[in-house]
């Protein structure tokens, strides 16, 4: 049955094919982010609600932001979508499914689902953010997926620790790397397959995951149905989906997708100065400290007096310390109240209640981690427009 | 939500991960809406551009960008992602996105 949405989108198309139509045949299906060239379909894919549509092959489906307000835990029917090649698979049997491990191991194996859900069994909350999120607010303005803030979200993760499958093949001595493919591939053989690699140390860390489950279901196909790669704490490019091919290798990988993609400066910050190019490059790693009002939208209107603002806020791994909420545009800062702590890979949420007199505000949200890192109150620049982490500022009118 | 039904809803989700496997999935695609503007050279770019991915992935670049930021775009395309697009077309694509993005 067609779901209202659906209806909307047919009947849209409809006005295309009879020759009236434009892309505001859309209007009520869409959404704009705000900068420049924002506007996006809300597009309905298998398993998800309506999504923000970047791109529809391969897709690459953004969290409509509101999504984050609604907890610390990002359902899985609202979860992001980033695909990189257009070769996805459009149909797992997960009994014909298996995960190969080879490469400089004592003991190859292929591992069915079913053997892999016979391990003992952990589970991690833990967020995924797309090294690009939020790629649309650079300036200069760089090419890519052009994000909003919608490419992350944080789950509760089930799987197998990928040490534990590691040491059951046996690695050899003097490995130096892990690398991991999914089942997706690109259209032409001359398109570099996505496949990405961890060093051995941080793959048999114990954290790193394979996993089956998100939030109590199997994951949606979209997510990487059935066995994705999970990397507490690291930007999504490294999670890889439908995994079924890990490779333990005696030197530095030198596909396409770590040798020349996803590499960040080689400086402390990650950046360079705006327009520029840097002098040398790493692959891009652990997330950078970040936080969000959730509750109150730029340009929102408010009642004057009492209110409650909320967020969320995250890193890479070593915990949110704190939370501060600025009420005047940064020149004071009110301590957050911190929500449930989650663990230290998950979003976590915070929120305060403030007094808004008549008038415009300008509301800042910073958080520090516990190691003392923060968000800069200027944006950071790099030429693929990764790990924005500015201080979020939302205007709004109190009237 | 009563007792009953939160037992119910701990026994699913307790299930949810037992010793049956999952099951099959599969899907169709939804239909690609987005389409390229009309410009000059509009067919060279649909025989090249469309093979790999959706017109969308050009129509959500930043949009006055100067020739030489399309120029980049279609040599890594050529370069990096193995697109096989003739040398006479190559201009022709540049100058199609350049003119009309």
């Amino acid at each position: 049955m067609l779901d209202r949405r659906e209806i909307m989108k047919r009947a849209g198309m409809a006005a295309l094919a009879a020759g009236f139509g434009s892309s505001r045949a859309f209007a009520l299906d869409t959404v704009t982010l705000p900068f420049d060239n924002g506007e996006r379909p809300l597009v309905k894919y298998p398993q998800k609600r309506p999504m923000i549509g970047q791109t529809s092959r391969p897709p690459q489906l953004e969290t409509p932001f509101s999504v984050f307000n609604d907890g610390a835990i990002t359902p899985n029917n609202a979860f992001f979508v980033r695909y990189h090649l257009a070769d996805i698979p459009l149909g797992i049997d997960p009994d014909k499914f298996t995960l190969e491990i080879k490469g400089k191991v004592d003991r190859p194996l292929k591992l069915s689902l079913k053997e892999i859900k016979s391990l003992p069994a952990v589970e991690l909350v833990a967020v995924n953010q797309c090294s690009g999120n939020s790629r649309g607010f650079s300036n200069p303005r760089v090419a890519g997926g052009q994000s909003g803030n919608g490419a992350m979200g944080n789950a509760r993760w089930r799987g197998v620790p990928l040490k534990t499958v590691l040491d059951k093949a046996g690695v050899q001595q003097g490995t130096k790397q892990v690398t991991f493919n999914g089942m997706d591939g690109p259209v032409s053989d001359k398109t570099p397959d996505f496949v990405k690699a961890l060093d051995i140390d941080h793959a048999r860390d114990g954290e790193v995951m394979l996993a089956y489950g998100m939030n109590g279901e199997y994951l949606p196909i979209l997510n990487g149905f059935p066995l994705r790669l999970v990397v507490p704490g690291y930007y999504g490019t490294y999670w890889v989906k439908h995994l079924n091919e890990i490779t333990v290798i005696d030197n530095i990988f030198d596909g396409f997708w770590m040798k020349s993609a996803y590499r960040i400066p080689d400086t402390p910050c990650g950046c360079v100065e705006p327009g520029t190019a840097p002098k040398a490059t790493i692959p891009i790693n652990r997330y950078k400290v970040r936080s969000f009002i959730t509750n109150v939208a730029d340009g929102a209107k408010l009642k004057p007096g009492a209110t409650t603002l909320k967020g969320i806020a995250f890193d890479g791994g070593k915990g949110i310390k704190e939370v501060a909420v600025s009420l005047d545009g940064g020149k004071t800062w009110i301590p957050a109240k911190l929500g449930k702590d989650l663990g230290k890979y998950s979003f976590r949420e915070w929120k305060l209640p403030v007094k808004l007199a008549a008038g415009s505000h300008e509301l800042k949200v910073r958080a520090t981690n516990n190691a003392g890192d923060t968000q800069p109150n200027e944006p950071l620049w790099n030429p693929a427009g990764y790990m924005r982490n500015v201080v979020e500022t939302v205007r709004v009118t109190a009237a | 939500m009563t007792r009953s039904l939160l037992l119910a809803a701990a026994a699913i989700a307790g299930l949810a991960f037992g010793s049956a496997n999952a099951a099959p999935v599969t899907y169709t695609l939804p239909d690609e809406t987005a389409a390229f503007k009309p410009g000059p050279n509009l067919d060279v770019v649909q025989n090249n551009c469309t093979a790999c991915h959706s017109a969308d992935y050009i129509n959500t670049q930043p949009r006055g960008l100067k020739k030489d930021f399309w120029q980049a775009e279609v040599t890594k395309m050529i370069k990096v992602y193995g697109a096989p697009i003739e040398d006479a077309d190559v201009g022709k694509i540049v100058d199609y996105l350049a003119a009309t993005y």
